[in-house]
C-alpha cells in the first residue's frame, strides 16, 4: 500500500493490491554467508522496492572497515564500542563460521551479508541461566563520520531462565552495517532495544534475528530518529512451544529521512505468540518510512497467536508512509492471527477541537501526536528508553513548529 | 456583564467544488444570562452560525462583524476566542487517541487561565462537575470521546463549558441524540452554569423539546441563513405547533 498525502486516507488492504503473481512463500527467501549470493541491488528487488538503494552504494560495499591511522599515531575506527554493563558477560570474540555465531542469523540481504563477511570478531554476551540482571546491558555505537564503512555482529546468549535488558545505542554518523543475533534460552526473558539515533548523514542497514526457546519471553523494540537512510530487519523464529515475541517499533521521519522497519515472525512451532506493533509519525518534504511485516505460520505450527499492526501519523504534506503486512497461513488450527495497517493524515478537526478550547496551536499538535504514540510507548515499558523517546519526540515536534512558524 | 454582537454576518463554505453562501445577514446579541434559541429547518445555516462564531477554518466570514464587548472576534484565532470567554459544545465532538479527558481538560483549563489550576481545588470542581452530569469517576482516564455514545460526548461537553467557565457558549443541538434522561441531566447542567456563572446562551436546536428544560428568554426562527423571525418563548410554543412550513413556503416565493 502506498498512500501519498495529498489522496484520501482511506484503509486499502494491501493484499488486494498486489498483482496477479503471488509471490512465493517467505521461507524460501534466499540466505547465505556467501557474499557473492546477493548481488548488489538495484532496487528492483522485491524487498528493495521501497529503499532509495542508489544513495546504499557505499555500505552494499564488499569492502573491510575504514580503520585510519596506524600504530604510532593511534588507530582511528569507523565507529567507537563503548560498552557499561556488560563486561562481565563479555566472552571471547566469535569468528565467522564460530559457533554460536551463525546459528541463528544467516543473512538474508545484501546488507547483513557485508556485515558478516566483514565482522572478523563479533562481541558475544552470555546472560548467565537464573539470573536476573537488575541495570541494563549497554552497547553504545558511536560513528566517527559520514561515509566511513562500519561493520558489526553481535551475538546475545540468554541463558535458561535469566532476564535482562540490552540497549544497543546508535549516535553519530557512519556507513554503518550491524547485525544482531539472539538466543533466547528456555524461560529466559530478554529485552533488546536498538536506538537509532544517528545523525543527518548516517546510513545504517540492520539484521537482528533472535531464536526464542520453550516458555521464553523476547521484546525486541526498535527506536529509529536519527539518520539518513535506516533499515532495520527484526527477525523471530521459536525453538519449542510457549515462546512468546513482541516486536516494537516506533519511529519520527524528518525531511529527506528514510525510515524502514521489517520484521518477520516464523512461527515454526505450535503454541507460540507474537505481537509486533510498529507506529510511527513523519513531517517534511521527503519524509518517507516503509513498514513490511512478515508473518508465516508454518503448518506444524498449530495453536498459535499472531497479531500485527501499523500505524502512520502524517503530519505534513510531501511526507509519505509505506505499510504492508503480509500474513500466509499454512495450519487452521490456529488460536488467532491478525493484522492491521492505516496511515492518516493529522487530523485538522481534531486540532479545532483542541484550539476551540483555548489550547493554542502548538500544544495541539503536541498532544494529538504524544496521544498517537501512547499506547506503543506503554508497551515499551522500559523507563530509560520511554524519557529518551518522549524526549526525543518533543525535539522534533519543536524543530517542525519553529520550521513552520 | 458580556454582549456577543452578530451584526450583518454573511458566510461562505468551502466544499470540494465551490464557496457555498450558508449565512446571508445575520444580526444577533447576546447578553450574559440570556438564552436564545435559534431554531429552524435542516440546512438553514444554524451550525454555521455556530462554526463561524468559533472561527472552524472552513468557514469565510465575507462580510459582517462578530465582536464580544466590542473587541472583533473574527480578527482572533481559534484558541483566543476561547480565551477571551467563547465556548462552542459541538454537535459531533471529534475523538483523540491517547489523550485521556483528564489531560485534555487539565490543558484546556490552563490555557484559557493562562496558569495551570490549582490541583487541589482542580480536582475536587472535576469530580464535583462529574458527578452533577452522572459521569461516573472512571471517565477521567479514558481517551477523549474515544467509544464514548453519544449521550457521553454531549455531557462531555457541556463538562467542558462547565469547568472553563466561558461567557457565551453556543450549543450547536446539544439535544440531538439524546433520550430524555440525558436530555434533562444535560440540560441541568447548563441551568447550573448559567445560574452559577451569568452565562450567556445560544442554544441552537432543531427540535423544541429541550426548551421544556432550558427556558429561552428570545427565540429566533432561522430560514436560508438569516433570521426570519424573532420573539419570546411564546414563538417556540407555535413551531410546536406549527413547524417550519409557514417560512418555508415564504422564502420560497
Amino acid at each position: 500500500m502506498t498512500l501519498l498525502t495529498d489522496k484520501p486516507t482511506t484503509h486499502v488492504d494491501p493484499q488486494s493490491t498486489v498483482g496477479a503473481a503471488p509471490e512465493e512463500s517467505r521461507a524460501a527467501r534466499l540466505t547465505s554467508f556467501e557474499v557473492s549470493d546477493f548481488p548488489v541491488p538495484n532496487g528492483r528487488e522485491e524487498e528493495w522496492r521501497f529503499t532509495p538503494v542508489d544513495r546504499l552504494g557505499g555500505v552494499f560495499a564488499d569492502e573491510a572497515d575504514d580503520i585510519r591511522g596506524d600504530d604510532t599515531n593511534g588507530i582511528d575506527h569507523p565507529a567507537d564500542y563503548d560498552v557499561s554493563g556488560v563486561l562481565d558477560l563479555m566472552g571471547p570474540s566469535l569468528a565467522p563460521g564460530q559457533a554460536p555465531r551463525g546459528t541463528v542469523l544467516v543473512p538474508g540481504d545484501r546488507g547483513a551479508v557485508v556485515a558478516s563477511a566483514h565482522t572478523p570478531e563479533a562481541l558475544y554476551l552470555t546472560l548467565e541461566a537464573e539470573k536476573e540482571y537488575a541495570e541494563p546491558l549497554r552497547v553504545n555505537v558511536h560513528g566517527n563520520g559520514a561515509g566511513r564503512l562500519s561493520s558489526a555482529h553481535y551475538v546475545v546468549e540468554a541463558g535458561h531462565h535469566s532476564k535482562g535488558l540490552l540497549i544497543l545505542d546508535h549516535t553519530g554518523s557512519a556507513d554503518h552495517r550491524g547485525n544482531l543475533e539472539v538466543i533466547v534460552g528456555e524461560g529466559a526473558d530478554l529485552t533488546v532495544v536498538t536506538l537509532q539515533r544517528w545523525e543527518d548523514d548516517a546510513v545504517h542497514l540492520g539484521q537482528h534475528d533472535a531464536q526464542v526457546g520453550r516458555d521464553a519471553t523476547y521484546k525486541h523494540i526498535s527506536v529509529s530518529l536519527g539518520g539518513s537512510i535506516v533499515r532495520v530487519n527484526s527477525n523471530v523464529r521459536y525453538d519449542g512451544p510457549g515462546g512468546d515475541a513482541t516486536l516494537l517499533g516506533v519511529y519520527f521521519a524528518d525531511a529527506g529521512q528514510h525510515l524502514e522497519h521489517r520484521s518477520f515472525v516464523d512461527h515454526n512451532t505450535p503454541h507460540t505468540q507474537s505481537l509486533v506493533t510498529y507506529k510511527g509519525a513523519l513531517q517534511g518534504d521527503g519524509a518517507h518510512t516503509v513498514w513490511v511485516g512478515d508473518v508465516l505460520i508454518r503448518k506444524e505450527a498449530e495453536g498459535i497467536d499472531t497479531y500485527e499492526l501499523n500505524r502512520n501519523l502524517v503530519l505534513t504534506d510531501g511526507a509519505r508512509a509505506d505499510s504492508i503486512p503480509n500474513l500466509e497461513i499454512e495450519t487452521g488450527e490456529i488460536a488467532g492471527a491478525g493484522h492491521a495497517s492505516s496511515t492518516g493524515r493529522f487530523d485538522d478537526e481534531q486540532l479545532f477541537y483542541l484550539m476551540s478550547r483555548g489550547i493554542d496551536e502548538t500544544n495541539a499538535r503536541r498532544l494529538v501526536v504524544r496521544g498517537f504514540f501512547a499506547d506503543i510507548i506503554a508497551k515499551i515499558g522500559v523507563p530509560e528508553v520511554v524519557d529518551t523517546l518522549m524526549a526525543a519526540i518533543e525535539e522534533e515536534l519543536a524543530t517542525d513548529m519553529a520550521a513552520t512558524a | 456583564m458580556t454582549t456577543l454582537e452578530i451584526r450583518d454576518l454573511h458566510v461562505t463554505v468551502e466544499t470540494d467544488t465551490e464557496e457555498k453562501v450558508i449565512l446571508r445577514g445575520v444580526d444577533l446579541t447576546i447578553n450574559s444570562g440570556e438564552t436564545h434559541a435559534i431554531m429552524g429547518p435542516n440546512g438553514s445555516g444554524k451550525s454555521t452560525l455556530a462554526y463561524a462564531v468559533a472561527g472552524h477554518p472552513k468557514y469565510t466570514v465575507t462580510s459582517g462583524t462578530i465582536t464580544l464587548d466590542g473587541e472583533d472576534v473574527l480578527a482572533m484565532g481559534v484558541d483566543e476566542r476561547a480565551q477571551a470567554g467563547l465556548f462552542l459544545a459541538m454537535q459531533y465532538p471529534v475523538e483523540v487517541p491517547g489523550v485521556t479527558v483528564s489531560n485534555f481538560l487539565r490543558t484546556a483549563k490552563t490555557s484559557i487561565d493562562g496558569e495551570a489550576p490549582k490541583l487541589r481545588t482542580w480536582v475536587k470542581d472535576m469530580k464535583g462537575a462529574m458527578e452533577a452530569l452522572r459521569m461516573d469517576a472512571s471517565f477521567a482516564e479514558r481517551n477523549v470521546n474515544e467509544g464514548f455514545s453519544g449521550g457521553e460526548k454531549k455531557r462531555h461537553e457541556i463538562l467542558q463549558m462547565e469547568l472553563l467557565q466561558p461567557k457565551i457558549a453556543v450549543l450547536d443541538e446539544t439535544d440531538s441524540g439524546l433520550d430524555v434522561d440525558a436530555l434533562k441531566v444535560v440540560a441541568e447542567g447548563v441551568n447550573r452554569v448559567k445560574e452559577n456563572t451569568g452565562l450567556g446562551v445560544m442554544l441552537i436546536t432543531h427540535y423544541t423539546r429541550i426548551l421544556r428544560y432550558i427556558n429561552p428568554d428570545h427565540v429566533h426562527v432561522f430560514v436560508n441563513g438569516r433570521v426570519a423571525e424573532s420573539g419570546g418563548p411564546e414563538l417556540a410554543d407555535r413551531l410546536e405547533n406549527e413547524g417550519y412550513d409557514r417560512y418555508l413556503q415564504a422564502a420560497a416565493v
